[in-house]
């Protein structure tokens, strides 16, 4: 899928000219038949579509205060429209956010605003044609619904919401995306986005162990589904096996087990990605999201904690409580539900980790600020303990550390250009595209700062940018796992590394 | 004129009024604040403060649609204060509020700055390409409109002076149903007209965003999901609050 330019790098993040349609025939593959139907939706475009995608945009904006009030309010002010990170790639205007908006805008006022059912062509309003279905799918799925629009519009108009919005009515038409809804289907019938059967997983699992006592020689478990644990650990699936997640696992796995935590997965909860949220359908975003609930039951666990993950950590914080609650079953003490960062910065705090931060002294990190979790949750009892949590981790385990620019990153991070149900091969050229900005931010601290390694606490940010920096000339090892950089740097008891910490005579860096 | 008047304004106050209630009676069924957001009800009252007084976001955004477009809002509302002298009486216990000289020259001048401010977002919308290309016929004439509204205002009160006793005669009469004659004065006409035109299409377009801000559920939501529950009513009913309790 190389038939496209790869953007040139430039020092600054620049505003483009306007390119129209130069992505107008990026589109993600149709979902099939069975993928529609596994989630209640039809196999194909129906006969009567205009109707039924009317009466659904009808219907969301009943249910959504949100959706009335965003269609409503836009003023055209134009603010928002170098914000986009898919815009400053690609140059389609399409992709500024008020004009993706506008795809969906100008059908509602066409057919439900008295100015746009008298005077279409004063307000922008246009007829529900094919063309504009055939625009609705190609740019809504060119948005991440990563809410970086949101934060600069004065009335806080998140386009996430239409594109979500956009994508149930499509899909309520028959016309929805494959990846999305293959992998929903996933979820219902195997567990996982990756359809990673139970004797897989726990294969993995034993493979891990192994992997750990060879290199620590401590029995590091990885338990899987223990009855009466007290803790539920959900986290993407990506963390099984896919590089550098992996390694990210290995770091939960080693903080609980030096905090002598009892823990466990669920074959049946292996998951926390919730693709529900992609589609904007609460309906299934609930189903995914019961399994958790369900396997809690089940397993009779006290505490949920979510790994390393963006969107599943904003559905986990903002919405499980609402979608599946309320978790009166649990240990009332604790957040329900955690962030594995809440709980290894809690130990770090203690003082239960022994650390050695020298581990990771031949890199000098930076920190990728993911969208969903820094704009669509928190971490910690305080606004912006997002933004606070990942970093005092990342600095108590690493001497090494330096911030991108700050124009992109915390609340104004950039996505990875690999959310929102994107991460697909039919995807590659507007993922590319879209990584651009946070490439041009990188490099800039790798050139100026020496920063050779850049961590993310997302498994879609991960696999993004292993897939699309190399295209920018940095190299997939580039990206590590906030978790992967503490294994690194824990000195468990027992373990090869603290006989050789203690018995060497230099001095050790235990705090 | 009077009877224009009065239409428009009922016009504006149902037409506002519902989309008010609409927006009221919409449930917001999920939180979605943008974070960071305020973990307090009162600290989201400071965060609509901030953003419908200083424009705290857009100040974020772009430096330039923020001065022209603060400046234009803070000159609209001090314009407005200086015309209820027009509608207040002598007798009111409001008048000294309203009539003192403050108020009045700080109205007065603010016409300017309102025009100016409109003017330099009318410039943009022609000279930026990426809002040029988002700009329908409507954004256009909207901004138009106010600036001629504007610049009649300013006639009025600068070059062709009208008789305002007869103009507040006209005004309070408009009130008690006893319609009296307007000073002759083609700016006047210019002025009212549009005014009635605005007051017309308000509920019916993007002016709307005045409600919609305090409506908008990313700027409104306290963030506490974790802490309180969050349930909207159809969803409670559409799956029976499927909780075992
Ligand atoms: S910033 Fe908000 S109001 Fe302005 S154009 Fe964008 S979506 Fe519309
Ligand atoms: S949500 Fe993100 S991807 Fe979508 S339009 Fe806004 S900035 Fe672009």
């Amino acid at each position: 899928m190389a038939d496209f330019e790869t953007p040139e790098i430039k020092e600054f993040i620049g505003i483009p000219a306007l390119q129209e349609g130069s992505m107008a025939h990026s589109s993600p593959f149709i979902a099939y038949t069975d993928h529609q139907e596994a989630l209640g939706y039809p196999g194909e475009l129906v006969e009567n579509w205009q109707q039924v995608a009317l009466d659904k945009m009808d219907d969301l904006r009943s249910r959504y205060r949100s959706f009335q009030v965003f269609l409503d309010s836009c003023v055209k002010c134009g603010a928002c429209t170098d914000k986009c990170h898919y815009f400053l790639g690609t140059s389609d205007p399409k992709n500024m956010p008020v004009a993706r908006q506008d795809l969906l805008r100008k059908v509602y006022r066409r057919y439900f605003t008295f100015a746009g059912k008298y005077f279409p062509k004063l307000v922008g309003a246009e007829d529900l044609t094919e063309a504009v279905l055939d625009d609705w799918y190609s740019y809504f799925h060119q948005c991440s619904q990563c809410r970086r629009c949101s934060v600069f519009c004065p009335y806080g108009i998140d386009t996430a919401e239409i594109s979500m919005a956009a994508r149930e009515i499509m899909d309520a038409v028959g016309k929805g995306q494959k990846y999305c809804n293959e992998i929903i289907g996933k979820v219902f019938t195997v567990g996982n986005n990756l359809g990673l059967p139970g004797k897989a997983l726990a294969n993995v699992l034993e493979g891990l162990e192994e992997d750990v006592e060879d290199d620590t020689g401590v029995a590091v478990k990885f338990p899987l589904d223990v009855k009466g644990a007290d803790i539920l650990l959900v986290t993407p699936s990506a963390d099984f096996f896919a590089e550098p997640h992996i390694d990210g696992l290995i770091g939960y796995a080693k903080v609980f087990h030096e905090t002598g935590a009892s823990w466990t997965l669920s074959t049946t909860a292996s998951e926390a990605g919730n693709f529900g949220m992609f589609i904007g359908s609460y309906e299934n975003m609930r189903r995914v999201s019961m399994r958790i609930r369900d396997a809690a039951k089940e397993l009779g666990v006290k505490r949920i904690i979510f790994g390393e993950c963006g969107h599943a950590w904003r559905i986990a914080y903002s919405f499980l409580n609402t979608l599946v609650g309320p978790f009166d079953f649990l240990d009332q003490s604790y957040p329900i539900p955690q962030h594995i960062l809440e709980y290894t910065w809690g130990e770090l705090e203690k003082g239960t980790l022994r650390i050695n931060k020298e581990e990771n002294d031949h890199m000098t990190l930076t920190f990728h600020d993911s969208c969903n979790v820094a704009r669509g949750s928190r971490m910690g009892d305080y606004p912006g303990g997002q933004f606070d949590y990942p970093r005092n981790v990342i600095k108590a385990v690493c001497n090494n550390y330096v911030d991108m620019d700050p124009k992109t990153t915390k609340e104004a991070t950039f996505c990875c250009g690999g959310g929102g149900g994107l991460l697909t091969d039919d995807l590659m050229e507007i993922r590319v595209k879209g990584v651009l900005p946070r490439a041009t931010a990188l490099k800039s601290v790798v050139e100026n700062e020496g920063v050779t390694h850049m961590a993310a606490i997302c498994a879609i940010c991960k696999s993004q940018f292993t897939k699309t920096l190399p295209y920018y000339g940095f190299t997939m090892d580039q990206i590590v796992s906030v978790h992967q950089l503490v294994s690194e740097a824990l000195v468990m008891k027992g373990s090869e590394q603290e006989a050789e910490l203690d018995g060497t005579d230099g001095d050790d860096t235990e705090e | 004129m009077s009877f224009l008047l009065l239409i428009a304004l009922v016009v504006f106050i149902v037409g506002v009024g519902l989309k008010i209630k609409q927006y009221a009676q919409t449930p917001a069924p999920l939180k979605i604040p943008t974070t960071p957001a305020p973990v307090t009800q009162t600290g989201v009252v400071f965060r609509m403060a901030r953003e419908v007084v200083l424009f705290e976001s857009l100040f974020k955004s772009n430096k330039w649609i923020w001065v022209f477009g603060w400046m234009f809002h803070v000159s609209l509302l001090l314009a407005f204060f200086r015309h209820l002298r027009y509608v207040v009486s002598p007798d009111s216990f409001m008048w000294p509020l309203v009539s003192n000289v403050i108020v009045q020259s700080f109205g007065q001048y603010a016409g300017f700055a309102m025009v100016i401010g409109l003017l330099g977002l009318l410039a943009r919308r022609f000279l930026v390409e990426r809002i040029r290309y988002i700009s329908s016929p409507s954004d256009y004439l909207m901004l138009v409109m106010l600036i001629v509204i504007g610049v009649s205002g300013l006639m009025m009160s600068f070059v062709s002076h009208i008789d305002i006793v007869q103009l507040k005669m006209f005004v309070m009469g408009l009130f008690g149903f006893d319609f009296q004659n307007l000073p002759e004065s083609t700016a006047l006409i210019v002025h009212l007209l549009l005014v009635v035109v605005l007051l017309l299409i308000f509920p019916f377009s993007k002016l709307l965003h005045a409600p919609g801000v305090f409506f908008s559920p990313t700027r409104n939501q306290v963030d506490n999901p974790r802490e309180k529950r969050h349930l909207s009513a159809w969803a409670a009913e559409k799956y029976n609050d499927h909780v075992d309790k």
